[in-house]
């Protein structure tokens, strides 16, 4: 659906250049700010429907671009969903207010465990609710990738990616990476055995040298771009967002034209991530915030959400009327093995941030 | 920046005065008496004076507010430091018990910006991709203005709105449509596989190749339109002269033409060359994993560093690096006309 990304990256754009007008306020009117490809088509304007609110729906693809709007301020925005590590830094900057925990009684449905974790990115679980969760892995296109390496080679494995004998071979049908030194870097530490969270400068330098050698043959990092490239068979490998991926590969079987596209959790370990429902503090109808995140929070619609996005929730009230594909499959709710080998995100200190950004720079353009 | 400047000789000797005798007469014409008479010229003058006021002052407010009120604010920022806050940035002025006012200016940020080689070459990445995209414009909008200049009148209206006519279509779509020519599943490709002359794609896309046909291709407008300007109120008799006193048409090209022109020229390549520096919007989509362009630079400081002040003083630096070589040049340009006037 080449149209659909279209504004999406306009979006983000325009946000680059941080030119952002505040939307026009009407009355019961609510401003939705959500990732691209991230909801279900009926979501929206059941919401409308149900609380006679109206929405505006706007689409980011990085959550810098979420960012940087928010410590601007008065983006006007009543309604946001940064992931967990950017959260976490930007409840510490005061932009975000508390929940009023009455208004939502649906926060009850959210899975206990995942939710004390969040706890320790926001304490108490203030100002956060679970909207879905992933993983951070592999984009595939089997064929393109099997017929290159070979069927012996080791297709679950962050090898493929970080021996440069294997990504070199992959290189002329094109691999994308993501553009956020937040996702690989950690992977890369964890494939290297350090610690993902490290801030040592040594471990840095050691990441540094796996990634160097591989710097050729990444032809793009980009964010998004990797949903549509995959499907239609312009590349073939993507480090990428779970879902995402899997909307590639349902996007292929749609246009049935001979791709088929696989999302791989690395058997190494990979990243794990949530994306948190939140209000800014200058949210201008907090009120209306606060009934979107209960009807998104609603059993059966987060179960089409995830039905519809190919990504987890942490909605155990949701399960009954969930797609028995989408729950029963291991890329999207790994087994418990799995899971164990899963390594959460956290925020790091501004120096670990420019070192690490730095670094990316570095592998980006050899600088 | 450098329209073509009309000679003084052209312009239409001292025009106050005289025209000023000329609505006298005509009023005298008209049967006023001189009473009336001084009076109005006195109104005349007065709308003329707030009339000349108002034209000037328009644009110079919108400079003002559009231009130079960002740009401060921008400075401002650059000497500011990090914080994780609402703004980002800590304050350059404070008051220390009520009556200290301090100002901390944070210098820091440009130092950082000549310790790390990433932003030298990223500049001069950015001014060489720049450079060469003008030679590409105008080498190839060169030709175009010409061929319009030189083309019957009534067609000169199509041909010129052909120019025109792509900005009709959102910036950002054109860009992406490159997209779908380039790639390997695209429109080249699978032609030249069609046509059996290549058996794997060629990798157009995202490569430096397409950084380029990008930027040409949309800047290229901004080329041809003053080219074409200064082509079209050529004299051509000065052709035929050179044609009369023996000279080959590529020799009359080469030193009637081709002189005439270079206001054009100058004109056209600041419009391409000077927005190209900073683009970012092109090297994103078009460009390869190693484009290195200081638009891309910008971004990571403020969106993954956060670092407004860094990120503002990449801005400032890079129109340091940008004005001073223009206002230069500029000067050198007007000294030189005023030189050829008095000769």
């Amino acid at each position: 659906m080449p149209v659909r990304r279209l504004p999406l990256t306009a979006g983000a754009l325009c946000a680059g250049l941080a030119v952002a007008a505040p939307p026009a306020l009407a009355e019961g009117a609510l401003h939705f700010y959500n990732w691209s490809d991230y909801i279900a088509e009926d979501t929206i304007p059941n919401f409308e429907e149900k609380t006679g609110i109206d929405v505006t729906y706007d689409v980011f693809d990085s959550n810098e671009v979420l960012e940087a709007k928010l410590l601007a301020g008065s983006t006007g925005y009543d309604l946001v969903v940064p992931t967990g590590i950017f959260m976490e830094r930007q409840v510490k900057a005061g932009i975000f207010q508390p929940l009023d925990k009455e208004k939502i009684p649906n926060l009850s449905n959210l899975n206990p465990q995942l939710m004390e974790y969040l706890a320790t990115l926001d304490p108490g679980n203030e100002h956060a609710a679970i909207y879905m969760w992933g993983t951070t892995g592999m984009g595939m296109n089997v064929d393109m990738v099997t017929e290159r390496l070979g069927a012996d080679a080791p297709l679950d494995s962050l090898e493929i990616l970080f021996k440069p004998e294997y990504l070199e071979k992959l290189s002329d049908c094109g691999v994308h990476i993501l553009d956020a030194p937040t996702e690989l870097l950690p992977i890369a530490l964890n494939y290297l055995g350090l610690d993902p969270n490290s801030d040592d400068r040594a471990d840095f330098q050691k990441v540094e040298d796996l990634l160097m050698p591989i710097r050729p043959y990444v032809t793009k990092f980009h964010s998004s771009e990797y949903i549509n490239a995959l499907a239609n068979g312009d590349i073939c490998f993507a480090i990428g967002w779970s879902g995402d991926v899997l909307q590639a590969a349902d996007r292929a079987a749609e246009a049935d034209n001979g791709v088929t596209v696989d999302y791989v959790i690395p058997s190494e370990g990979t990243l794990m991530w949530f994306d948190t429902l939140v209000i800014p503090a200058d949210a201008p109808n907090p009120d209306a915030a606060h009934q979107m995140i209960n009807h998104l929070l609603e059993p059966e619609v987060t179960a089409s959400i995830s039905n519809y996005v190919a990504y987890a929730n942490a909605n155990d009230a949701a399960k009954p009327y969930m797609d028995p594909d989408i729950l029963n499959d291991p890329r999207i709710y790994p087994s418990d093995e799995v899971m164990a080998r899963l390594f959460p995100d956290r925020a790091s200190s501004q120096a670990v941030d420019r070192m690490r950004t730095r670094l990316w720079n570095k592998f980006k353009t050899g600088i | 920046m450098s329209a073509p400047s009309d000679s003084p000789r052209d312009a239409p000797p001292a025009a106050g005065p005289l025209a000023r005798s000329e609505a006298e007469q005509a009023w005298s014409r008209a049967g006023w008496s001189d009473g009336d008479d001084r009076r109005l010229t006195r109104l005349q003058r007065l709308t003329a004076r707030f009339g000349r006021g108002t034209v000037i002052g328009v644009p110079y407010l919108w400079l003002l507010l559009f231009f130079l009120l960002p740009f401060l604010i921008v400075l401002k920022i650059s000497f500011a430091e990090f914080r994780l806050g609402l703004p980002p940035y800590t304050p350059l002025l404070e008051w220390i018990d009520g009556t200290y006012l301090q100002i901390r200016l944070a210098l820091g940020n440009y130092q950082f910006l000549l310790e790390d080689p990433l932003y030298i070459t990223a500049y001069l990445n950015s001014l060489k991709v720049a450079f060469f995209s003008t030679v590409f414009a105008l080498l190839i909008g060169y030709p175009m203005a010409y061929a319009i200049a030189r083309s019957k009148p009534s067609l000169r209206a199509v041909f010129l709105l052909l120019v025109i006519l792509p900005f009709w279509t959102s910036f950002l779509i054109r860009v992406y449509a490159w997209i779908g020519i380039l790639k390997n599943n695209g429109l080249i490709n699978n032609g030249l596989m069609a046509l059996g002359l290549i058996d794997e794609p060629l990798p157009l896309l995202n490569t430096e190749f397409s950084l380029y046909v990008g930027i040409v291709y949309s800047y290229l407008p901004f080329m041809v339109l003053p080219l074409y300007a200064t082509l079209e109120k050529m004299d051509t008799s000065l052709i035929e002269a050179a044609a009369d006193l023996g000279c080959r048409p590529f020799k009359a090209f080469l030193t009637v033409t081709l002189p005439l022109s270079l206001p054009g020229i100058v004109a056209g390549s600041m419009l391409v060359f000077i927005p190209a520096v900073g683009e970012f919007v092109i090297p994103d989509l078009l460009g390869g994993a190693g484009t290195l362009m200081i638009g891309k630079v910008l971004w990571s400081e403020f969106f993954n560093n956060r670092d407004w002040p860094v990120a503002s003083a990449v801005a400032i630096a890079m129109l340091i690096f940008l004005v001073i070589p223009i206002v230069v040049f500029q000067h050198y340009q007007q000294k030189q006309a005023e030189r050829a006037e008095e000769s």
